[in-house]
């Protein structure tokens, strides 16, 4: 037992990699939140783009959607950080990891407003349009009150499962916390930062789904 | 003074024409019901009239303008045809209220608190401006149903387009919105109504049209239609209610 608080729960190694631990939670609460913001936003416009039903649009929205639901972040994170610079745009790490990961949020996400927007019933339209309301009224004020309500719970685990992915931008040399914790880990030969890395990531993503409760919670109207 | 003229319609969804060479014409202040067997074209023609459908042929005019082919302002001329929905259709984000200022805000561009004037009038003719703040979740379907009428009175339209709209009441709640509808003709409304409510087509109509097959079959006053047809199609059709 005591080997085992030794091993994971040691004072001196928690003071010791605290700073460092700390800068990568930093890092990662940037990340996160630029990753959401971003992802979030193009999804939602991407969405909005598709319900216009232009023919070359929804094919090259579909396209991006599925190519960037099935390519690895990672891959996508290398993609940006090596090949870019080859092409005469040098991207940071940073700015390569919010991109990777934006873009995987924005395919996941306009699928899941998407389906919402077609979800809600037909006559919605119908009542909207016949009382003279136009295209973007009609979404704005009828149909995507009713589709975020619907997309918000599955939104919530995409948003969380891709972001958590932030701590994948360690391998293209950003110092996001869990990369910290683990080179912190080989020095120290103890595991306390992976815990406090654990910590970390518990007090960002557990606030995320209290928020996304309460906005759930905050839209319910009585049906 | 005619209201409504419709000539030559027609419309076919993928290979079957669903209208087949509408014409029919309405006038000011008459309650024209549309009635026939399901599949027969009522509702799509109800839906072209307001352009719910396009149409693929034909003409329709409202107060002598032209509403097909390339209107400039087809949101404008939506104002002034109300129309109902079988299932209300109300939004159920809103509460009844704003479900009957919405278009007058956006469209008519009217500030909030003349709107909810104009709302609460159209609330108070369907007898429900005390339900102003009530989500439709909670309302009855009947009381939907009157909410949905006024979201369409508020407008202050020429014509009212009924889409059987009490076919997805309860027995009991057919008659509110039916006294409802009853009103709106008193005052003078111009509608269209299509309906399975035969007794009340019977008691209301000015005209009733008989349609079959995406054709009209016979039209004439409820008197005509249901007492003295000599189309067997129609006879059979009026059996099946008795």
């Amino acid at each position: 037992m005591d080997a085992l608080l030794l091993q994971f729960f040691s004072l001196d190694v928690a003071i010791t990699y605290f700073p460092k631990m700390l800068r990568g939670l930093w890092v990662t609460i940037q990340l996160a939140f630029f990753i959401v913001i971003s992802g979030l936003s193009l999804g939602l416009g991407l969405s909005l783009l598709r319900a216009l039903k232009n023919r070359l649009l929804n094919f090259a929205i579909i396209f991006f959607a599925d190519l960037m639901r099935c390519l690895p972040p990672l891959t996508l994170m290398f993609i940006f950080f090596f090949a870019f610079p080859l092409i005469g745009i040098p991207l940071s790490g940073k700015v390569a990891a919010w991109l990777a990961l934006s873009l995987v949020l924005a395919a996941f996400s306009e699928e899941i407003f998407w389906t919402a927007i077609l979800s809600v019933d037909k006559g919605q339209w119908d009542a909207a349009r016949a009382t003279g309301l136009s295209f973007s009224y009609t979404i704005f004020d009828v149909i995507l009150p009713q589709a975020l309500r619907i997309s918000i719970p599955p939104l919530t685990n995409r948003t969380i499962a891709i972001t958590k992915g932030v701590a994948l931008a360690s391998a293209v040399a950003v110092p996001e916390m869990l990369g910290e914790a683990i080179a912190a880990t080989s020095y120290s030969s103890n595991s306390t930062p992976l815990i406090m890395a654990a910590v970390g990531y518990l007090a960002i993503f557990f606030p995320l789904t209290l928020i996304s409760q309460r906005i759930e919670s905050r839209i319910r109207w009585s049906l | 003074m005619t209201l409504l003229q419709v000539s030559g319609l027609r419309k076919s969804f993928d290979e079957t024409d669903v209208l087949k060479n509408i014409d029919l014409t309405i006038e000011r202040g008459e309650c024209v019901f549309i009635i026939g067997p399901s599949g027969s074209g009522k509702s799509t023609l109800l839906r072209c009239l307001n352009r719910l459908e396009e149409p693929d042929e034909g003409i329709i005019r409202l107060s002598g303008v032209e509403i097909t082919g390339k209107v400039k302002d087809i949101n404008r001329i939506r104002q002034k045809i109300g129309m109902v929905f079988q299932s209300f259709n109300l939004y159920p984000h809103l509460t009844a209220l704003s479900n009957v200022t919405l278009a007058l805000r956006r469209v008519q561009k009217l500030h909030r608190a003349e709107a909810n004037i104009r709302g609460l009038e159209a609330l108070g003719e369907v007898g429900l401006s005390d339900k102003a703040h009530s989500y439709p979740g909670t309302l009855s379907g009947g009381q939907q149903q009157r909410v949905a009428i006024a979201r369409a009175l508020a407008l202050k339209p020429q014509l009212m387009l009924f889409d059987e709209p009490t076919s997805a009441l309860d027995p009991e709640l057919v008659g509110g919105v039916i006294d409802a509808i009853r009103e709106l003709q008193a005052a003078g409304m111009t509608m269209v109504i299509v309906s399975h409510e035969m007794r009340f087509a019977r008691e209301a109509a000015n005209m009733v049209v008989f349609m079959d097959g995406g054709e009209i079959v016979e039209r004439g006053s409820p008197t005509d239609v249901f007492e003295n047809t000599s189309h067997p199609r129609v006879a059979d059709f009026l059996k099946s209610f008795t």
